[in-house]
């Protein structure tokens, strides 16, 4: 592992460095540390610094650049004629990949000698079998543009390495002589240093905001492409769900509908049982329970939000299923086909939603004041008509806010629908039927294959881009009310 | 009270005792009653479904953790070993000594039964082949009583775990009813026995067709991987971010963006950030799929506005006099926050951190988009690295990958695994517990 060496070195140079400026900086000052700007640390950080931040900064803008450089350049040496119908050169490209990776491997196998992958006038039947010997071959047969690719991308990323390798101990050299000449005893070195935590910490920070562009823009690239292969109207007006498997799109109905009234259903199925739970445990716990109820209650209440989803899919798909089944299924009333249904999902989201609902609802209610209760009680109301009369409508703009949360929650939640609701996309009115929902057709499109190209693959990107704009839209509403409606009490 | 009112004579109101409730406090009275019982129906509600949630995952995952083996003393003299490797069928040889070896041995503790290889091969798998690779492999042991300890079949490990009864069961050429006679009198020589299944929690995924073989130790092996990747990676970026945004960042637009984004990332659905991941980690940097490092990347920025928003509220309560102090015996600011605030926030943070790693570990969805399912994770990783990049399952993903499964033994291996996966986020929680009791301060 070269690049693991290569960090190893550059951290042992600016080592070096600390302690050389360290002691540069206390033999500049003769020995008497309070002649100094700073403390010494700081005049050892600042070499270490120089040299740390350049060299890495440097490796990782490499280590991005090569495969696009070394793919540019690569892909002009495939002629177009090999790209053969149905294919593209994307794809020739990533066999280029997977040859270049079959050589290296076989080379360290010892099944190929070194100069046997490197010979451009190499036997191809042989390479090729010799690949095969050492199981390091996918495709049948490696066409000759395609080894001379993968031959040549295996130098350039070869040579590509060594210049960066040899670049970047160069720069953390340098790093460590600048740092060093401009040690002296009055030479501000906190202030130097510190100004350079302050930028770690705000590209830190930054990391955030640029999580949330990479989200942005891998959906809506994505989607782009995929809008290219089918028409952006049938996506969002079709009242079908019927991917095909077999050919390049054309005969796929790709609506968006009938996904997102199996995420509407189930949602309103989840909130249901959530809401009222929630709600009815919150105004409990927090005006009539006594300490020890409370305290016992509330953290159990919250065990069911931090149990994992998946353990809630499978407790829909094994529990809450056979269950409903044996209800309303073929024994009971008859209503129920299969135990996948949006009820067991709705079911399930709804006790994993009843802690958040709750613990929610219970600080806004706590934070209504209680000179409001008092007055109300001074006008002889009961517990319930203070709550329901000054209480809720007090705190409701908090609750529905917590509720629109909640509804995000389930509206992007994943393992439950996956493993209780279903795969059949349904326009129904019954819970009792099947349906799906966008996530998890998101999860069924993008599993089991690696090709991207294919409108079926990437109809998860607009699916995700949809998610993603409902459940922000969400949040944002919820904050909005929160923030319009909020009771200023102080 | 107006004089008004004074003059105006009252009209004759009805007597109202203060000892017997007029109907209408009992109305007013009953509707608070009421009230308060919906309130406790909510709550009894609630802890009924985490009742029925821990008893259904205790009942269908606890017999995981159990298998059914049949454990024979069986000897083979060196001429019965020739005789049978001069034979066309060796195998069936093989099989034969051993029926009349079972026989006597029942016999000898006079049970009867009668059955035959068929059924032998039904209840325990091929035991001629076993037996003949035991000899081959080590000839020395002819002659001598050996020990051989097999797996029963799937159904017959179901039956003795009540998930195949003799009323539901349909003769077939998996099980029939005369088998089970048989596994009944084995059961009572003692031959069958029912014992802990260390394979569960140190083995890797077995194939579709042999759910008794399959265990979750190489995909716990993945997990970990992950949360080393996780803490790694989240716990020094959330703490930096944390404490530009609680210490240092002035109140401008570009801070208002920052935290604007944190809190709504902290509602984005996790599928999103495995599309995130699958678009740059896999499409776009080709970085291997299925590999923990790409589970653990996505995972970290899943789990940093959940440590950042803990970050900052830990650093909020430490109080503003320790800063005052500090830059007062001349620290600069930097170094009151280095060395004065953020040892105070620790305890907090890493309480928050691992409430974040355990939220992370178990996590599905993306790990779903970034290839950790779908496929076998036959064995560990080789070494440290390749613990990294290797292809591996996660305990989540390879709980999910058994649920999706056709064959029903494999659900109860999905319940086993969830009680590991608990066991591990409970003992995370009673850390970070124990931690916030041990170390809280209130200023």
């Amino acid at each position: 592992m070269p690049v693991f060496w290569l960090i190893v070195i550059v951290l042992a140079l600016a080592a070096v460095g600390f302690i050389l400026g360290r002691a540069r900086a206390l033999q500049s000052a003769g020995g008497d540390r309070r002649d100094l700007h700073s403390l010494p640390i700081y005049y050892g950080s600042n070499v270490a610094m120089k040299s740390l931040v350049p060299a890495f900064l440097l490796m990782i803008g490499w280590l991005i650049a090569q495969p696009f450089a070394v793919n540019y350049a690569v892909s002009g040496m495939i002629p177009d004629s090999v790209i053969s119908e149905g294919s593209s050169r994307g794809l020739i490209l990533a066999e280029v990949r997977r040859t270049s990776d079959g050589l290296t491997n076989a080379v360290a196998s010892g099944a190929l000698t070194d100069d046997m992958a490197r010979d451009a006038g190499a036997d191809l039947d042989a390479v090729t079998t010799r690949l095969k010997d050492a199981g390091q071959v996918v495709t049948s047969q490696i066409t000759q543009p395609v080894l001379h690719a993968a031959q040549r991308y295996r130098a350039l990323n070869a040579t590509g390495n060594w210049v960066m390798t040899g670049l970047v101990l160069l720069t953390a050299l340098v790093g460590v002589l600048w740092g060093l000449k401009e040690t002296n005893a009055d030479f501000r070195a906190r202030n130097v240093v510190e100004q350079g935590v302050m930028a770690l910490l705000i590209a830190a920070a930054s990391i955030a905001v640029l999580t949330t562009i990479g989200i942005v823009f891998s959906l809506i690239g994505n989607t782009w492409v995929f809008f290219n292969l089918y028409p952006a109207g049938d996506f969002f007006t079709l009242l079908e769900w019927a991917p095909s498997f077999s050919g390049r799109g054309g005969s796929s109905s790709l609506g968006v509908l009938p996904l997102l009234w199996g995420t509407f259903y189930i949602s309103i199925v989840a909130l249901l049982v959530a809401v009222p739970v929630g709600l009815f445990a919150a105004v409990y716990l927090s005006e009539y329970a006594s300490p020890t109820v409370r305290s016992f209650a509330k953290p159990m209440l919250e065990v069911l939000a931090g149990i994992p989803t998946i353990v809630y899919g499978l407790f829909a798909l094994l529990t809450i299923g056979p269950m409903l089944l044996s209800v309303f299924g073929p024994d009971g009333t008859g209503w129920m086909g299969g135990q996948r249904a949006v009820i067991t999902a709705g079911l399930a989201m709804g006790i994993m939603l009843i802690p958040f609902v709750s613990s929610l609802s219970d600080d806004i209610i706590n934070a209504v004041p209680q000179a409001m209760r008092d007055g109300s009680y001074g006008l002889g109301a009961t517990k319930s008509e203070t709550i329901k009369q000054v209480i809720l409508p007090a705190a409701l703009p908090g609750i529905v806010g917590a509720i629109l949360l909640a509804a995000s929650r389930a509206i992007g939640e994943t393992m439950i629908v996956v493993l209780g609701a279903g795969a059949a996309a349904r326009l129904s009115l019954n819970p009792f039927e099947a349906m799906t929902t966008v996530t998890a057709k998101i999860v069924s499109q993008l599993t089991g294959d690696s090709d991207f190209a294919s409108p079926e693959a990437l109809v998860a990107f607009a699916l995700g881009m949809s998610l993603f704009v409902l459940t922000l839209g969400l949040n944002v509403l919820a904050l909005f009310i929160v923030r319009k409606y909020r009771e200023q009490y102080d | 009270m107006t004089d008004a009112s004074m003059d105006t004579p009252t009209p004759r109101r009805k007597k109202i005792s203060l000892v017997a409730d007029d109907a209408r406090t009992k109305k007013r009275n009953k509707a608070e009653k009421r009230f308060q019982a919906y309130g406790i129906g909510a709550i009894a509600i609630g802890l009924f479904f985490l009742l029925v949630l821990a008893t259904s995952i205790l009942r269908s995952g606890i017999p995981a953790f159990t298998t059914t083996v049949v454990s024979v003393e069986f000897t083979l003299q060196q001429e019965e070993f020739d005789e049978a490797e001069g034979q066309l069928f060796k195998t069936k040889a093989y099989s034969n000594y051993f029926i009349s070896a079972l026989q006597t041995t029942l016999t000898e503790k006079g049970i009867k039964v009668s059955f035959d290889e068929a059924s032998i091969e039904r209840v325990m798998g091929k035991i001629g082949s076993t037996l003949r690779e035991h000899y081959s492999a080590s000839p020395d042991t002819l002659g001598q009583p050996v020990d051989f300890s097999l797996g029963a079949s799937s159904r017959v490990d179901g039956y003795f775990k009540g998930r195949v009864t003799r009323e539901g069961l349909q003769d077939s050429r998996f099980l029939t009813l005369a088998d089970l006679d048989l596994v009944d009198a084995l059961a009572e020589a003692g031959i069958i026995t029912t014992t802990f299944d260390w394979n569960f929690i140190t083995g890797a995924d077995s194939g579709v067709d042999n759910p008794g073989g399959a265990g979750i130790g190489a995909s716990v092996v993945g997990s970990f991987f992950m949360m080393l990747v996780v803490l790694f990676l989240s716990l020094p970026i959330g703490v930096a971010a944390s404490i530009y945004l609680e210490e240092f960042a002035p109140q401008n637009r570009w801070t208002d963006l920052v935290e604007v984004n944190i809190s709504n990332l902290a509602a984005v659905p996790s599928i999103v950030f495995g599309i995130l991941g699958l678009a740059v980690f896999i499409q776009f940097a080709h970085l291997p799929q299925s590999a923990p490092l790409v589970g653990g990347l996505v995972l970290t920025l899943m789990t940093l506005p959940t440590i950042i928003i803990s970050t900052r509220a830990s650093l909020k309560a430490v109080p503003p006099s320790i800063r005052d102090a500090a830059l007062g015996v001349g620290a600069s600011r930097m170094q009151s926050v280095f060395h004065h605030v953020l040892p105070l926030a620790m305890p907090g943070i890493l309480t928050g951190t691992i409430i974040g790693l355990a939220q992370a570990l178990g996590e599905t969805a993306p790990l779903l988009l970034i290839g950790m399912v779908g496929f076998v994770a036959r064995g560990y990783p080789d070494g440290f690295i390749s613990g990294f990049i290797d292809p591996n399952s996660a305990m989540p993903a390879q709980i999910y990958t058994w649920a999706a499964r056709a064959d029903a033994s494999f659900y109860e291996k999905a319940w086993g695994g969830i009680i590991i996966l608990l066991i591990f986020l409970l003992t995370m929680n009673i850390i970070a517990i124990i931690l916030r009791r041990r170390f809280e301060r209130r200023w």
